[in-house]
């Protein structure tokens, strides 16, 4: 679990660097570190670069986080790239709708460090 | 969050359901205080008259329940919520950005947190991207019939006030 490529997707820079912040708590060795404040431009990034994990909002402008994970199938860069939704909106059908579009793991805000790394660290030891 | 603990959005009297949503909103803010913030917030109904209105940040909810939730606070508060969050100091006089982001993440977290804890509206009620009004001089006029409940927190000294306006 050494130098993680991650991309951060989500409206509030804030939120951004706490979900950072939590990545490194939880004992994930990152390395390059990209944001994007939806989907949009989460689809940019992966055009032009290789991750290895993504962590997405749902509720964002401009392209949600549903949208963001559904165009993401066509993404070559984003082939087998575990994805994590976080967000306020945690009801049964999105998180089903989400998992069904190729999300691996969902978190609920407000969350914890721990729940981060108990979401997380299992997928990229699976990868 | 324990289910039972869960109040229902019907068959309620408007008092008893507006005492219940009240606790609900106070502990769905605490707990994004506690986990978010990392830094508590203490309960001062008394002071709702003396609340600021420097950042105003709201959120809509649409659906089962329709309304919107807003807090509002001084700028120095907002700053202090940034930078606790952020883990870095950030000033109230030239972050608005980072003030008007943290705010407004604070208030769609806990719109989030507090539609969880009522029955039937964790799925039937979506939230809007948040809004942040900053300054003094404006008035929020609400189209709502008085049907409102207010909640005051104490931040590092200073006042939060959340109100939820419903509007059907």
């Amino acid at each position: 679990m050494s130098n993680i490529r991650a991309l951060i997707v989500d409206d509030s820079s804030v939120m951004r660097k706490i979900v950072e912040r939590c990545l490194r708590q939880a004992g994930v060795e990152l390395g390059t570190v990209y944001e994007a404040s939806n989907g949009a431009e989460g689809l940019a990034v992966i055009g032009n670069n290789q991750v290895d994990l993504i962590l997405s909002d749902i509720n964002m402008p401009v392209m949600d986080g549903l949208e963001f994970v559904k165009n993401l199938q066509a993404a070559a860069n984003a082939k087998g790239v575990p994805i994590v939704m976080i967000t306020t909106e945690g009801g049964e059908a999105q998180v089903t709708q989400a998992l069904t579009l190729g999300a691996k793991g969902y978190i609920r805000k407000p969350f914890t460090p721990d729940q981060v790394k108990q979401h997380v660290v299992p997928l990229l030891r699976a990868d | 969050m324990n289910s039972e603990a869960k109040t229902s959005v019907q068959g309620n009297d408007f008092q008893q359901r507006n005492q219940e949503w009240r606790v609900a909103l106070y502990e769905a803010t605490a707990e994004v205080f506690d986990l978010m913030v990392g830094e508590p917030v203490a309960r001062q109904d008394n002071l709702i008259a003396e609340g600021p209105n420097d950042t105003t940040a709201m959120v809509g909810l649409a659906g089962a329940l329709c309304g919107v939730l807003s807090i509002r606070c001084s700028a120095a508060s907002a700053a202090g919520i940034a930078s606790k969050m952020l883990g870095e100091p950030v000033e109230s006089t030239n972050s608005t950005d980072q003030l008007c982001d943290a705010l407004g993440e604070i208030c769609n977290m806990v719109a989030g947190n507090f539609k969880a804890r009522i029955e039937g509206l964790q799925e039937k009620c979506m939230l809007s991207v948040p809004t942040v009004i900053t300054g003094q001089d404006y008035s929020l006029h609400s189209l709502a019939d008085d049907d409102r409940l207010e909640v005051a927190l104490l931040f590092q000294g200073g006042t939060i006030i959340l109100r939820l306006e419903v509007h059907g």
